[in-house]
């Protein structure tokens, strides 16, 4: 069994006792303890069910790596899915949950799947489930999704909120080991910005645990030392529970800082991420210990020798009282003697090479381990915990020599350099016979924008397992950061398969990839049916797909691979190292964007006016705008039409202030406009304004508005509400790239003035009584502008009209914007001004054949379409679209143009209808002549309006035709003429 | 080629899985062929699939210059629609769905086609209109879709925030008859429904040069040496350019990288694909049970298969907002695709100015929903050496006549 040891455990604070649950069972830990070691000191060491076969499954790790012993953790708006035990840190009232099983975890129905797994080799599902055809979604499909996936979805809103923070350094140090250690100080002794990260909650890496001496000292005072000195330097940042994730091009490097996930609902953030741009990137990773390869070695007990080191040394936890320990190389000794030194029993070291001659074997036999070498074991005993294992000769095929009787094993396949950083980015790795192991290629580093290497490894990341010291001041940027002193050791030899000649009976049993259920055979397999390139392996298999992405044992899988192929490791190569290094929240991510200000929220001068009127709300783009203002009692639709009512018979007031306004400046500003936009501006007089239109390159519409004159060289250019940044962008985009030499600034001004429109019959009656300037029809003709002040606000009033009526636009500074637009309230009273919504001046310009773009563009319209043509100017050489719109198709005389729709029987066409024409097409599509763009009931008709573009359009006023219904129905429309309300303008122009 | 089957599974586990065949050939290549198609991406092996399966050619080499399916094909978040609003584009993207719900059988490899229903939620006023005008143009098109409910929307995807406090969802567009379908399955199985019919799929052969003679294709040079051929199809999504520059003519299309990422998995909570494009996200959950997301696309091109971080961080903002349950979970990897994109955003499936050779490309963000129907239109393209109706209005002259495609349509916001 496993349990706590009375003395010992460098981490935990045994006067600082932790109460948490298991699956409702109440244990007891200690501050320091990770929730793995707490399980494991209350004797749990089935922690959960593996992915396919829901095998039972104990822990194996002791870090990151970890693929068996993930847990939902917290409740309700703290639930979280996949948290790795073995990372979680223990805390007061932790309600922990084992996952991926019905109806328990001892007890698991899914666990027949492990009865058929025979049935149920890698793929198997490409295989199969193909017939009946409907039965792969209503039966295998189902099934399937339920036996998979692991823990269980959150359901309620997250109660933790995140923060994200910008930095940067000189240099960042992934990894807060001795290695790292060491290259930070260098870095910041030669005066340069550190910045240090280490995942764990504790410096020093896996030295301490290794009784390890650097340069003389014991690592625990070295480190306690370093540590000192670096906190007192002011150009070094140290972090801990900080995980580099990801390396990006140009120094850009992504952090995730569990700030509370430890001490939760304590107020502070849960998550910090960092987004750090740095000079240079060393990595200080280290490396994960490899499981080995023989028959059940997923039974639970059986774990890596470095993380039972840890469990014993770091926690005093006791995997169980008889461990037997296998390994190819000397350092799962150190284990051995670990445990030895803490009164545990180690009936046997088995070793796969033929000798063990370094001095780690020696201390071991001379504390009266057996070793036995050139041993393997054939096969693991056991069900939900090991009971003993079978050895065997490692050069043969698993005959079985004898039984050893324990509870545990300890076994280590080598060490893999931690390469991800450095391969993010696109740095490669090379193999190193000598360690067995991928290392980073010095001569293929990820580059920097200045040519240099960008990442760079340093300690067991590496490959620098065994080196004698850390060399002072040496380190950064060369070969000379060393994790670490460690015993001259013996070469390891690689054992990918234990015993070498198991046969396919054992290969059966022997796990790869652990989580997600790939065992040798597997992998054979693929190999056999020639998904050869290890692309296709670990996604035909499902190797290092699982939650550790192939940390623990994806180079056990490519070994496999390879000589299942006839190749050499290196020829098999790797996967893509993909960020993140280890799983971050999507909350961190997303940050503090999050509900109201999930993204940046626009809202103008006069918003909580209109709040309190009780408008509602519509977004446009960032931006939100009144919809309508509905009165008590009132329908969405009865507010519009009372609205656009009141407007045309009184005076409305409509908050236009979000429409786009540029101010383009200097003295060839002309000359660009006049490129911009279809129609000349040149030539536009100081106090006056002009419609116009702005096309793409490829000639299609895609924005208007009015601009106004300002001044001899300044020109005021109205926008849409949501153009008016990509319109800006648009005319940088030129002045930058195409007429770099042109003498022009643009300035975005949409949000320095508040825009109100005084709109109706009554709307010059409220502004003369609000008083300060002339605003008759002789002073400020339509579209004109003038400007002056009105009841004391400092004003510009463009005489411009977007409804038909008597309109006035009348922008203030945006400071000025809510109390102007009280006093045009109030103004108004007397002659019944109401304020309108976005959706009655849809409806209004729609009733005056106006055109808007989004509706009648849709980015495949030109101006000609839409009856616009007497917005080109003919005479102009140049403007930008026109040689797109002089290409065939758009030339044509045969494309749809715009024409106003009324329903014959005065009913609105439904939005989007398209004209039915008879027949079909090649592709069997019934044939279509039009459509509708635009779809209103108008109030002042009282009856359904439409624009629409139809074939031949203008041509074809009083022909019936045909609209499509999405039931199979039709709606019959008359084709009229767009403008169905003042058709001569005599009501602006006045 | 030995059928797969439960039965076949039961047969070999006797035998320990020892006696299966390879799923396709690994042949050297010959020296010259009928047919060679540069690209053994889905796009590519199904256009060789369908000139054996409808026209009878199978003198046809596939070359890969690295691993088939490695490219777009297996980096994609795999969904499958066709309510797309212009005709030629519904009409190709309904017949590859509709190839997509017989294919597991045609090729006897299970593909998962999963036709779980794609919903793309509308969350302003502008976009209802939009998808309301979808609607109306897929019922003329033969698509089956309907512009559904809020209400309708949460009760098939319950996990799904239809109040959100910014964009709240006003209806959705939804294709019952949409899904998914496991990506590498597809190219798998084409594979091996191609060397089944003796094609010869040849991985790890770049093509380094295009020969011709009098204006007509006559063969490649590759890594492997020169092989001659009758007709070429090059099928190369985001290295398009670099191909169609060997073969003397340039084409109007930018390579960006498309960003996607995968959560953890966790049990099934979500059995629909959602779309929404106001905030920029998709996301379904797939069979495995990772959540996979579908981030943007960078504003500058590269070909590094890696992308532009802030787009993994607006897109799963974006999700967020509309799963708020998402929080939580964690990004278990990320990723990048190289997409050709073209001006209208949609396709190419045309012949070129070098006689006999063909081009199928610029699928861009949306590829692998049309993998069967391009290949489809493709090889009948090739073997006619004229273009079908799914195939005739994708020509390269469009962007020369302003003859657009447009699928972008709902860009615009209003006043």
């Amino acid at each position: 069994m496993s349990t706590r040891l009375s003395t010992g455990g460098r981490l935990i604070d045994r006067t600082a006792p932790q109460g948490f649950t298991f699956n409702g069972r109440p244990m007891r830990g200690y501050k320091g303890d990770t929730l793995a070691a707490a399980l494991l000191a209350n004797d749990q060491m089935l922690m959960g069910r593996s992915f396919k076969y829901h095998r039972p499954r104990g822990v194996v790790a002791s870090g990151v790596e970890e693929p068996n012993a993930l847990m939902n953790l917290g409740t309700g708006a703290r639930l979280e899915p996949n948290q790795r035990a073995t990372t979680t840190e223990l805390f007061d009232g932790l309600i922990a949950a084992s996952q991926n099983h019905w109806p328990s975890l001892d007890f698991d129905i899914g666990f027949l799947n492990n009865h058929a797994a025979r049935l149920l080799p890698a793929g198997f599902y490409y295989k199969t489930f193909i017939h009946p055809r409907a039965f792969w979604k209503h039966v295998f499909e189902p099934i399937i999704r339920q036996s998979a996936g692991l823990g269980k979805a959150p359901t309620e809103l997250d109660a933790d909120r995140y923060e994200q923070a910008y930095a940067f350094c000189d240099v960042l140090v992934a990894g807060g080991g001795i290695a790292g250690l060491n290259a930070a100080l260098s870095a910041a002794t030669a005066g340069q910005r550190v910045i240090l990260m280490e995942q764990s909650a504790h410096w020093g890496g896996r030295a301490p645990v290794d009784g390890a001496t650097v340069q003389g000292q014991a690592a625990e005072s070295w480190i306690a030392a370093t540590l000192a000195t670096l906190a007192a330097m002011p150009n070094v940042t140290l972090r801990l529970r900080t995980t580099v994730a990801g390396v990006y091009d140009h120094g850009y490097v992504l952090a995730d800082e569990r700030i509370a996930d430890h001490t939760p609902g304590d107020g502070r953030p849960r998550q910090r991420l960092w987004r750090l741009r740095c000079g240079q990137i060393i990595a200080a990773t280290g490396a994960i210990e490899r499981p080995l390869a023989f028959a059940g070695n997923d039974i639970p007990g059986v774990m890596l020798a470095s993380a039972v080191r840890d469990y014993v040394v770091n926690w005093a936890v006791s995997p169980g009282d008889r461990t037997v320990v296998v390994t190819n190389n000397d350092d799962a000794y150190l284990t051995a003697i670990a445990l030895k030194e803490a009164g545990l029993e180690v009936p046997a070291i088995l070793d796969a090479r033929a000798t063990a001659t370094g001095d780690l074997p020696s201390r071991a036999r001379a504390m009266g381990i057996r070793v036995e070498t050139g041993k393997a074991i054939a096969k693991v005993k056991g069900g939900k915990r090991v009971t003993g294992v079978s050895v065997c000769v490692q050069a043969g095929e698993g005959a079985v020599l004898h039984d050893i009787a324990c509870d545990a094993v300890a076994m280590s396949g080598g060490w893999s350099p931690v390469v991800h950083l450095y391969s993010h980015c696109g740095g490669k790795v090379v193999w190193n016979d000598a360690l067995a192991a991928f290392v980073p290629d010095t001569a293929r580093p990820p580059i920097n924008h200045d040519g240099r290497p960008m990442v760079v490894c340093v300690g067991a990341a590496a490959g620098h397992f065994a080196a004698d010291a850390v060399s002072p001041g040496g380190g950064v940027g060369t070969d000379g950061a060393i994790s670490r002193d460690a015993n001259p050791a013996q070469a390891i030899q690689p054992v990918w398969v234990m015993p070498q000649g198991a046969g396919i009976k054992l290969r059966s049993k022997m796990w790869l990839d652990y989580q997600n259920d790939v065992k040798v055979s597997d992998v054979q397999l693929a190999a056999r049916e020639g998904y050869e390139s290890v692309e296709h392996t670990k996604r035909y298999t499902t190797l290092g797909m699982a939650t550790d992405q192939g940390k623990l044992s994806n180079i056990n899988g490519l070994a496999v691979l390879a000589a299942a192929l006839d190749v050499t490791i290196p020829q098999v190569g790797t996967t893509t190292f993909r960020p993140p290094y280890t799983p971050v929240t999507l909350g961190a991510l997303a940050g503090e964007a999050r509900g109201e200000i999930f993204q940046p929220l626009r809202r103008t001068p006069m918003h909580e006016i209109h709040e309190k009127a009780g408008a509602y709300f519509e977004p446009v783009g960032l931006w939100r705008r009144p919809y309508c203002f509905a009165q008590q009692g009132e329908s969405h639709a009865d507010a519009v039409a009372r609205e656009v009512n009141n407007t045309r018979q009184a005076v409305g007031l409509l908050d236009a202030s979000t429409l786009g306004k540029i101010v383009v400046k200097g003295p060839d500003a002309g000359r660009f406009l006049d490129m911009l936009y279809t129609g000349v501006m040149s030539t536009l007089p100081v106090g006056k304004c002009r419609y116009g239109l702005m096309c793409n390159e490829q000639g299609f519409l895609s924005d208007d508005g009015v601009v106004a004159r300002l001044s001899e060289d300044t020109w005021l250019c109205h926008t849409t509400s949501g153009g008016a940044d990509r319109i800006h962008g648009w005319m940088e985009d030129w002045l930058q790239c195409e007429w770099w030499d042109w003498q022009v600034y643009t300035a975005n001004l949409t949000e320095q003035y508040a825009q109100i429109a005084v709109v109706g019959p009554n709307a010059r009656k409220l502004l003369q009584d609000l008083g300060g300037m002339d605003v008759s029809r002789e002073a400020l003709p339509f579209m004109g502008w003038a400007e002056g002040s009105l009841a004391g606000f400092p004003v510009r009033v463009y005489r411009i009209s977007f409804s038909g009526e008597l309109s006035y636009e009348i922008a203030v500074p945006a400071s000025h914007g809510a109390a102007f637009w009280a006093a045009c309230v109030t103004a108004g009273k007397p002659y019944g001004a109401m304020p309108y919504g976005t959706e009655a001046l849809h409806v209004m310009r729609a009733e005056k054949g106006f055109i808007m773009i989004g509706d009648e563009t849709d980015g495949t319209v030109i101006p000609q379409d839409l009856g616009l043509g007497w917005a080109i100017s003919k005479k102009k050489a140049d403007y930008l679209g026109k040689r797109g719109q002089e290409r065939t198709y758009l030339a044509n005389p045969d494309r749809w143009t715009l024409v106003g729709f009324e329903t014959l029987d005065g009913s609105v066409i439904p939005d989007g209808a398209y004209v039915i024409t008879d027949g079909t097409n090649a592709n069997g599509q019934r044939n279509t002549q039009g459509r509708v763009t635009s779809t209103y009931h108008s109030p002042t008709l009282n009856r359904g309006i439409a624009m629409g573009l139809l074939l031949h359009g203008t041509k074809r006023l009083g022909e019936v035709v045909q609209f499509n219904t999405v039931s199979g129905g039709t709606v019959s429309a008359k084709v009229v003429d767009p403008v169905f309300v003042d058709k001569d303008g005599v009501k602006q122009n006045v | 080629m030995k059928r797969y089957s439960a039965f076949a599974i039961a047969r070999e586990a006797i035998g320990n899985h020892l006696g299966w065949q390879k799923a396709w050939a690994s042949p050297a290549p010959k020296a010259a062929y009928d047919v060679i198609i540069v690209g053994a991406g889905g796009h590519g092996l199904a256009t060789a699939y369908y000139l054996g399966k409808n026209h009878g050619i199978t003198n046809v080499a596939i070359l890969e210059k690295g691993w088939l399916g490695g490219g777009n094909t297996g980096r994609n978040t795999t969904i499958i629609r066709s309510n797309y609003l212009q005709d030629p584009s519904a009409a190709i993207y309904e017949k590859s769905r509709s190839l997509y719900e017989t294919l597991s059988q045609d090729i006897n490899y299970n593909v998962m086609f999963s036709p779980r229903g794609v919903m793309m939620l509308a969350q302003t006023h502008h976009e209802v209109r939009g998808y309301r005008r979808t609607a109306h143009a897929n019922a003329l098109q033969g698509v089956t879709t309907e512009f559904i409910t809020p209400a309708r929307v949460k009760e098939l995807c319950p996990i799904l925030n239809i109040d959100g406090p910014r964009y709240p969802v006003l209806g959705a567009l939804w294709q019952a008859r949409g899904g998914t379908g496991r990506h590498d399955a597809v190219a798998w199985g084409y594979a091996r429904a191609c060397s089944a019919m003796g094609m010869d799929i040849i991985q790890q052969c770049e093509v380094t040069g295009v020969r011709s003679e009098g204006g007509q294709v006559t063969g490649v040079e590759t890594t492997k040496g020169a092989i001659a051929c009758k007709k070429m199809g090059i099928v190369v999504a985001g290295h398009s350019g670099q191909v169609a520059d060997m073969a003397g003519f340039r084409l109007p299309v930018e390579a960006v990288a498309l960003q996607a990422l995968v959560s953890e998995p966790i049990k099934p909570c979500m059995d629909v694909v959602v779309m929404a494009n106001t905030v920029h996200g998709y996301m379904s959950q797939s069979d495995k049970g990772e959540m996979v997301i579908g981030g943007g696309t960078d504003g500058f091109n590269n070909y590094t298969q890696r992308g532009s971080f802030h787009h993994i961080e607006e897109t799963l903002r974006a999700l967020i907002e509309t799963f708020p349950m998402l929080s939580r979970l964690k990004m278990l990897r990320q990723w990048g695709g190289i997409v050709d994109m073209t001006g209208d955003r949609s396709p190419i499936i045309s012949k070129t100015p070098l006689g006999n050779c063909f081009i199928n490309c610029g699928w861009g963000t949306g590829g692998f929903k049309a993998i069967p129907g391009s290949g489809w239109a493709m090889a009948d393209l090739m073997a006619r050496g004229e273009p079908g109706p799914l195939a005739e209005a994708f020509d390269l002259w469009r962007f020369k006549e302003g003859r657009f495609i447009d699928e972008s349509v709902a860009a615009g916001v209003a006043h």
